[in-house]
């Protein structure tokens, strides 16, 4: 059961096949057996997993209207507070931390009757593509024990590789959701700044951070994307519109007659030859369903990279300015308050954290902002502009969602710049605020690892990437005669 | 070039509080000079005539209207306190003006 | 040795800019739900987003930018059509984000300005007072300083720390330097801040009151030798909690400039505390190494940008400015400029307008509020608004007055027993046994029996020495224990000795 996905779980559930409790149980087993090696979670709440999981039973026994996903599980990224739940954002400064609070997505989720699992692993708040930054140790990629998931999200992409939950929440703020999503060979959706509330999202970039979902089909991502969506008078950058109608599109797969545009800046030098083949044979296939295939260049996105190593760090360096050892969190040294900040925030935040918030204090400080913050942000412009015009030839865009497949553990942990180079794909769609979609593409020719293909909709047309997405996911899983996951190798027991 | 120093990244972990070590403050400097000449590149073509962007949607006036909702509990509000007293959260000596 | 103000004034002309912060009267908070009520138990009044809790997001309150934009065209601004939010970051644990979201470079309302007027030897003197911008922020948390000697931050062991105030709607309303007061400068940024106070209040949109902190003034103070193109270097100084302190806490500072200067020595520009207790300032942090705050754009907040249409709805309920309010005033009453500015020092006028409105003639009026009410109120150091007396109350009395109900004198007991909380006037009448004494045969007993007491006195009296009836009246109102009236007496005394 737990390799289904989770549209295939919630049939189960309504046709009384089996229980919410069941289906929870299962995964609470994989967890136990798998999350050792994999170590996906930071914290699993079985008790309120399985409290929530009777619940859903006892109202769907008692003839109640279930939402579409109700009794399923999912992970939840550590970044989002859920009330009463350990909440760290992958960082020893909140160890121990229990929000008196939920999350708009948690209250949504809990409305929709889904089980929450607990909490996934990540980079410390968000920073990274890793998953390396957290202060608990690295999550390791299902498809290779030695090689990362992907960051930040990485516990949420490897919990969905390795059967432990079949959906899971992420944050992109630069491609968290996406890039875990292409390593893992899992599906990832970005959705238009503003269509899922980020209150409750402790915040690393507020004017980049989306969560959106993550899950092993395209259908299942455009199920939960509906659940978490909308409008949410608590977050003033919240979209009030109407949903797109992403089910409706994933369910329609259908790109006769759709425009796709090939960014010309996003291939080429310093992506991996096997994943550059990947996404060629996608686009043939997408040609093959009746899609116009046309290259648009964008030249600004050259840019994008340097922009957005501006902006979030400036950001950080602001958002993180509150943990400070006063009101919660750890605290630690002695003397006087300002002593016990400095103290507190030296152990607390690990060395990309410290190396950011310093970075993005610099570019703010008053002398460097026109420079440095004030130039990112007029860059910001120019990469929406050619978005705009990219979007006037195609009606989506399509990139490889990340130059390489998974790199070793350690690999480039020394090398910030190298590292940062991972989101070169993925970063320019957070600048410009529109929707983007990370689809597994098939397994790189030089070493059998996942690579993905990335979708992106002008912004609120959300619907478009589930449309493509779909279309290019129902071709390949024919291909490749089921899901690409199936050609993972197999966990636990040894 | 970029040329920050030991003693700039000093400053900037002063102003973020945050307490550097003698080697994070040397490795610090390197590495935001590399990283600064790379992002500096933003410069080439941020143009006088190029608007900024903060927001990435044109939203304007999202207001709330003027009406109460319930607070946390005085034992939500500082259920995370590292120390408390008297309904307050308690912190060392305070230095500084008041 | 202290230098005098004549002295300082003789070889300084001082600037001055004011920053006045105000707390806005709304229900909730800035950017949450929280309540607003002064006084709460600690951290009663908070949430995720005024705790600055992780995850938690700002939502501004619309009524606190109406309210903004009111203040602003009261004060002659211009209001943006496009403005925006942007944090302050700077570490301090009374600030939950240890950023404040406020207005940087893109303010709600600029350049306009407040008229005032001052009395002064010469006469009365009209000041222009430029305003720079008036722009929207947040308060911060309050923290108590715990152990050492003096419960004040330095030496406290601790703190601790109340976050119900974190987040309440504040506008700060800043000038443009003022020149050119002389030694008046004091006077005028009370007067300022006192014209700007009824403003405000007049608005409702805020309760103004200075000794809660919802109306705090900060005064920057610098001095240059008279001729001097050279603006000084100036301070910054906080804590003025009343009208008063204003204008001493100016004097103060305008005197310890002159002494470093005349001494040569720099003045320092620096935040300074102002102490109620002294009348002078100490330093609080220096600025010389200014904070860099590195102001950006709020990203959780989108712009504001007010409709054509907002704005002149917003206009068109202005209420009519206190100096035009006033001026119709004293048409009306016939008051002359001292009573007038008296009733606006003593902070009586509305309490008189009220009174006045509730049918009582301005004239007795404003003689209960200037008179006894105000001395009470001055014996108990408190404001004659906050004394348990209403303009209700003294208008019962005035009318109890003009009926011949009571006397002056008997009104006097009501109005001290009002004060005390011994209830209602007609209570207090009824309790105190209070009543004037009119009937003609109990009043002509008492004349005959004062008379009898000094015929020589009354033969004077008979024999057309009016002024001697002064001493049988007076025993005649000590045998009715003051509650006759003095005039009636005179006339049936005067009638009964053959002078009527």
């Amino acid at each position: 059961m737990i390799n289904k996905s989770a549209v295939e779980m919630a049939e189960s559930l309504s046709k009384g096949e089996i229980t919410s409790v069941e289906l929870t149980k299962a995964h609470l087993n994989q967890i136990n057996e798998v999350d050792g090696q994999v170590h996906a979670f930071l914290h699993v709440d079985t008790q309120g997993a399985l409290d929530q999981a009777s619940q859903v039973d006892a109202k769907r026994s008692a003839g109640e209207k279930m939402p579409a996903l109700a009794g399923v599980p999912l992970a939840l990224k550590d970044v989002l507070v859920q009330k009463g739940i350990p909440t760290t954002c992958g960082s020893k400064m909140l160890e121990g931390w229990r929000p008196p609070y939920d999350s708009t997505v948690v209250r949504k989720l809990k409305e929709n009757g889904i089980v929450i699992l607990g909490k996934t692993n990540m980079d410390e708040f968000a920073m990274g593509s890793s998953t390396e930054n957290s202060a608990y140790g690295p999550t390791k990629n299902p498809w290779d024990l030695t090689r990362i998931p992907g960051g930040s999200g990485g516990g949420s992409s490897a919990s969905l590789a390795s059967f432990q939950a079949p959906l899971a929440i992420g944050t992109d703020t630069g491609g968290s959701i996406r890039q875990p999503a292409a390593v893992t060979g899992t599906v990832g959706v970005k959705p238009t700044y503003g269509a899922v509330s980020r209150y409750g999202l402790v915040a690393f970039s507020s004017s980049l951070d989306q969560a959106g979902p993550c899950a092993r089909t395209v259908l299942d991502a455009a199920y939960l994307h509906e659940a978490i969506a909308g409008h949410d008078p608590l977050d003033s950058t919240s979209i009030n519109a109407q949903v797109p109608a992403v089910v409706a599109a994933a369910k329609d797969g259908n790109v006769k007659g759709m425009k796709i545009g090939v960014i010309k800046e996003l291939q080429g030098d310093g992506y991996q030859a096997g994943v550059l083949k990947l996404f060629n044979e996608s686009l043939e296939i997408l040609a093959s369903l009746g899609a116009e295939i046309v290259e648009v260049s964008c030249k600004y996105f050259d840019y994008a990279l340097a922009a957005y190593y501006l902006i979030a760090p400036s950001e950080c360096s602001s958002n993180l300015a509150r943990f400070d050892a006063m009101r919660y969190g750890i605290r630690s040294g002695q003397g006087s308050a300002e002593e016990v900040m400095n103290s507190t925030r030296q152990i607390g935040f690990g060395r990309e954290v410290k190396r950011r918030i310093i970075l993005g204090t610099y570019a703010l400080s008053s002398g460097y902002y026109d420079a440095y913050y004030g130039s990112a942000q007029k860059v910001r412009t120019l990469i929406s502009r050619d978005f705009e015009s990219a979007f006037k030839l195609a009606d989506v865009l399509v990139s490889p969602t990340a130059p390489t497949t998974a790199f070793k553990i350690g690999e480039k942990s020394n090398d910030p710049i190298a590292m940062y180079l991972n989101d070169i794909a993925t970063i320019p769609t957070n600048l410009a605020g529109i929707g983007g979609m990370s689809l597994p593409s098939g397994l790189a020719a030089e070493d059998g690892l996942p690579a993905g293909f990335q979708i992106m909709a002008p912004a609120m047309k959300d619907d478009l990437m589930y449309k493509v997405g779909a279309a290019l996911e129902a071709e390949l899983n024919t291909k490749w005669q089921g899901p690409i996951l199936n050609s993972a190798p197999k966990l636990g027991a040894k | 070039m970029s040329n920050i120093s030991r003693d700039d990244v000093a400053n900037l972990a002063k102003l973020a509080r945050i307490d550097l070590s003698e080697d994070e403050l040397a490795g610090l400097a390197k590495e935001l000079s590399v990283i600064l000449d790379a992002v500096a590149r933003v410069q080439e073509v941020a143009g006088e005539d190029v608007p900024p962007t903060s927001h990435p949607l044109p939203l304007v006036n999202v207001f709330r209207e003027d009406v109460v909702r319930p607070s946390l509990t005085t034992e939500e509000a500082l259920s995370g306190a590292p120390e408390q007293e008297e309904q307050r959260f308690k912190v060392p000596q305070i230095l500084g003006e008041e | 040795m202290a230098l005098k103000y004549e002295e300082v004034i003789a070889k300084y002309e001082p600037s001055l800019g004011l920053e006045v912060h105000v707390e806005l009267g709304t229900a909730s908070k800035m950017f949450c739900g929280c309540n607003t009520v002064f006084g709460a138990a600690a951290n009663t009044q908070t949430c995720p987003v005024c705790l600055g809790l992780p995850g938690a997001l700002p939502v501004v309150n619309g009524k606190a930018i109406e309210y903004t934009i009111a203040i602003g065209l009261a004060l002659n601004c211009s209001i943006a059509p496009y403005s925006r939010f942007a944090r302050k970051n700077y570490f301090y644990p009374d600030m939950p984000k240890n950023f404040q979201t406020s207005q940087y470079d893109e303010p709600i309302c600029t350049n306009g300005y407040l008229d005032i007027t001052i009395e002064t030897d010469e006469g009365s003197k009209d000041f222009r007072i430029e305003i720079e911008r008036v722009h929207m922020e947040e308060d911060t948390g309050k923290s108590l300083h715990m152990g050492g000697a003096t419960g004040r931050i330095h030496g406290a062991d601790y703190s601790l720390l109340d976050y119900n105030r974190a987040g309440i709607p504040l506008v700060e309303i800043v000038t443009k330097v003022v020149n050119g007061c002389g030694k008046y400068a004091p006077e005028v940024a009370k007067a300022y801040v006192s014209e700007l106070r009824d403003v405000l209040r007049g608005l409702g949109v805020s309760d103004v009151k200075m000794e809660q902190g919802s109306l705090r003034c900060d005064a920057n103070v610098s001095l240059r030798i008279i001729g001097s193109e050279k603006l000084g270097t100036r301070s910054e100084t906080k804590n003025v909690n009343s009208l008063k302190s204003v204008e001493r806490a100016i004097r103060s500072e305008m005197i310890r400039h002159a002494e470093l200067l005349n001494s040569n020595q720099r003045v320092i520009q620096e935040t300074r505390h102002f102490h109620e207790d002294t009348g002078l300032t100490t330093s609080g942090r220096s600025k010389e190494q200014a904070e860099d705050y590195r102001y950006f754009p709020e990203p959780d907040l989108v712009p504001i940008a007010p409709s054509k249409e907002l704005i002149a709805k917003i206009a068109a309920t202005l209420p009519e400015k206190p100096s035009v309010r006033r001026k119709k005033l004293q048409e009306a009453w016939q008051v002359p400029d001292k009573e007038m500015a008296a009733m606006i020092n003593a902070e009586v006028l509305d309490l008189v307008e009220a009174t006045v409105k509730l049918g009582a003639d301005p004239t007795r009026a404003r003689s209960w509020w200037l008179g006894e009410i105000a001395r009470i109120a001055n014996e108990k150091a408190v404001a004659a608004a906050d004394l348990a007396i209403s303009a209700a109350d003294v208008a019962e009395v005035v009318a109890l007055i003009v009926k011949g109900e009571l006397t002056d004198k008997l009104a006097r007991q009501v109005v001290e027993a009002l004060i005390n909380g011994e209830g209602s006037v007609g209570q207090i009448i009824e309790a105190r046994g209070i009543k004037v004494v009119s009937d003609d045969s109990s009043l002509m007993a008492a004349i005959e029996r004062a008379i009898a007491a000094a015929p020589d006195v009354a033969e004077k009296v008979r024999g057309g020495n009016i002024p001697a009836s002064g001493a049988l009246i007076g025993a005649v109102m000590k045998d009715s224990k003051g509650q006759a009236d003095a005039a009636k007496v005179r006339d049936l005394l005067l009638k009964h000795l053959g002078q009527g």
